[in-house]
């Protein structure tokens, strides 16, 4: 994945005009990732560490589809369920009620599916009494339960995780991480990225080194996430 | 670039869920904490009749029969455009934390805006069937072909939003412009004016303005109760064609490169 960086701070169009006519204009080039290849089998729990910047988001944004390869090829065989970003597309001027159908399309539901498994995903977050109140008078871990509660009611095949594990109170943590298990055991491929070395450790089959755009090492969780560890890397983070 | 049309229709039906619910998300929050809702797309068009009606019978005289039908079935057709491209300007970069988070196939924002703009122009239509009731229109039966021209309209429109939302990701210079634009193509379209004023003088003016094609249509089955020639609908349909398939390979030549540039 290539970005470019702007590399002088053009300021107006005349100055842009005549750089360009004096072919000065450069970019800086900003590969994110480069020659990362890698396979996950199914059913495996897929571990991505590295430090800050190392594209590890990056990689994850490639999976979901959400941004294209500059070069090279991607390819997921079954349906992708993204925890990412949660809440994406959340509209703070409507109610929760209709919110859950909203983000519950910009996820790929179908509305029969959503219509059915409506009160499920209301009792999981607990947020029952407040189905009718604007989303914008929620707290945040208000919001953080009902995206993850209409976020985790599908039974995926392929679960891409960036770090939401930490969110609402001690109560809510652990029901969300019950869940997470559920799924995983449920046969889900799971691509996992985390800070934390001894959780990745803990639940990962494999896992993938990345630093700076490149793949530093990939194999076994203890393996890499020892190597990891002694090169300084799970320090500091 | 490939075209996987079986892929295509299939992830569109995928998402049809989805369009539907930014439609309604549109229509809910344009006439939210407003008492009369969505009966505005009713009677902004009544009321700006009342007030042409003053101002032109009193102030200015144009020679047109049944001056208010005439009017309103042209700016009818060109707000719901209006609507539709000022909508779709925003609608890639005013998204762009969704597009940046998840992955939606990314023309359903402006066909959205499209769609939004469609349902007002449906709507804003009773103020037309009562205003041209209320003058003495009679209807006919060539009004069976006004499905049709919504229909070609609608994908021109499309076509328009399309080319709009793509490149005001990249210049953002065209939401200033795009209100002198839509103010100058008023003005060169026979709204308020007879168009014989143009015909007279600068007839090719007439030939090169896309929109009024629809509006001629729209102005023949309503007014004179007639179905328009096999000339006008074909232009009708090539226009509109043409007007989504190059907004379509804009759009997807650069949908791509949009994450880029937020």
């Amino acid at each position: 994945m290539r970005f470019y960086l702007g590399r002088e701070k053009i300021t107006n169009l005349k100055e842009y005009v005549i750089k360009r006519i004096k072919r000065t204009v450069k970019f800086d080039e900003f590969w994110a990732l480069r020659d990362v290849s890698f396979t996950v089998a199914p059913g495996e729990v897929f571990g991505i560490i590295g430090p800050n910047g190392a594209g590890k988001s990056t990689l994850l944004k490639i999976i979901a589809g959400v941004i294209k390869p500059t070069s090279g090829a991607m390819g997921v065989n079954g349906r992708i369920s993204p925890l990412i970003e949660l809440g994406a597309g959340f509209d703070f001027d409507l109610t929760a009620g209709e919110n859950v159908y909203l983000n519950g399309a910009v996820l790929g539901y179908q509305r029969a599916f959503l219509k059915g498994r409506f009160d499920e995903i209301v009792s999981f977050s607990e947020l029952s009494s407040f189905m009718d109140v604007p989303l914008k008078n929620f707290s945040s871990g208000m919001i953080a339960r009902l995206a993850f509660s209409i976020a985790t009611i599908v039974n995926p095949e392929v679960l891409l995780v960036d770090e939401i594990l930490s969110m609402g109170d001690m109560h809510f943590q652990e029901k969300s991480e019950a869940r997470m298990r559920a799924m995983m055991e449920g046969g889900a491929t799971v691509v996992f990225v985390s800070h934390d070395i001894g959780k990745v450790r803990e639940i990962c089959d494999k896992v993938l080194w990345l630093e700076r755009g490149h793949l530093r090492m990939i194999g076994n969780a203890d393996e890499v996430c020892e190597r990891f560890v002694a090169a300084g890397g799970g320090q500091g983070l | 670039m490939p075209l996987n049309l079986a892929g295509s229709v299939s992830n569109f039906l995928n998402y049809r869920f989805l369009l539907n619910e930014l439609v309604v998300r549109e229509i809910k929050l344009k006439y939210k904490r407003s008492v009369l809702g969505i009966l505005w797309s009713v009677l902004n068009p009544l009321l700006m009749m009342v007030i042409l009606s003053i101002v032109f019978s009193g102030l200015f005289r144009f020679d047109i029969p049944n001056f208010l039908v005439y009017y309103l079935t042209g700016i009818l057709l060109f707000s719901f455009m209006q609507e539709a491209t000022s909508g779709a300007l925003y609608s890639i970069f005013g998204n762009s934390g969704l597009i940046n988070k998840v992955y939606i196939p990314k023309y359903i924002f402006p066909l959205a805006k499209t769609e939004s703009a469609l349902v007002n122009f449906l709507f804003s239509l009773i103020a037309l069937t009562i205003v041209a009731a209320a003058t003495g229109v009679h209807a006919s039966l060539a009004l069976l072909m006004a499905p049709f021209l919504f229909a070609v309209f609608f994908l021109f429109v499309l076509g328009l939003a399309l080319i709009f939302a793509t490149y005001a990701v990249f210049f953002r210079d065209l939401i200033h412009f795009h209100g002198i634009l839509m103010l100058m193509w008023m003005y060169v379209t026979p709204m308020f004016y007879p168009e014989k004023l143009l015909a007279d003088r600068i007839p090719w003016l007439l030939d090169v303005n896309p929109i009024y094609y629809y509006v001629r249509y729209f102005r023949q089955i309503v007014l004179d109760g007639r179905v328009p020639s096999l000339n006008l609908n074909l232009w009708c349909i090539g226009i509109s064609l043409a007007s989504l398939c190059i907004g379509l390979l804009v759009f997807k030549r650069n949908q791509n490169r949009f994450v880029l540039f937020f």
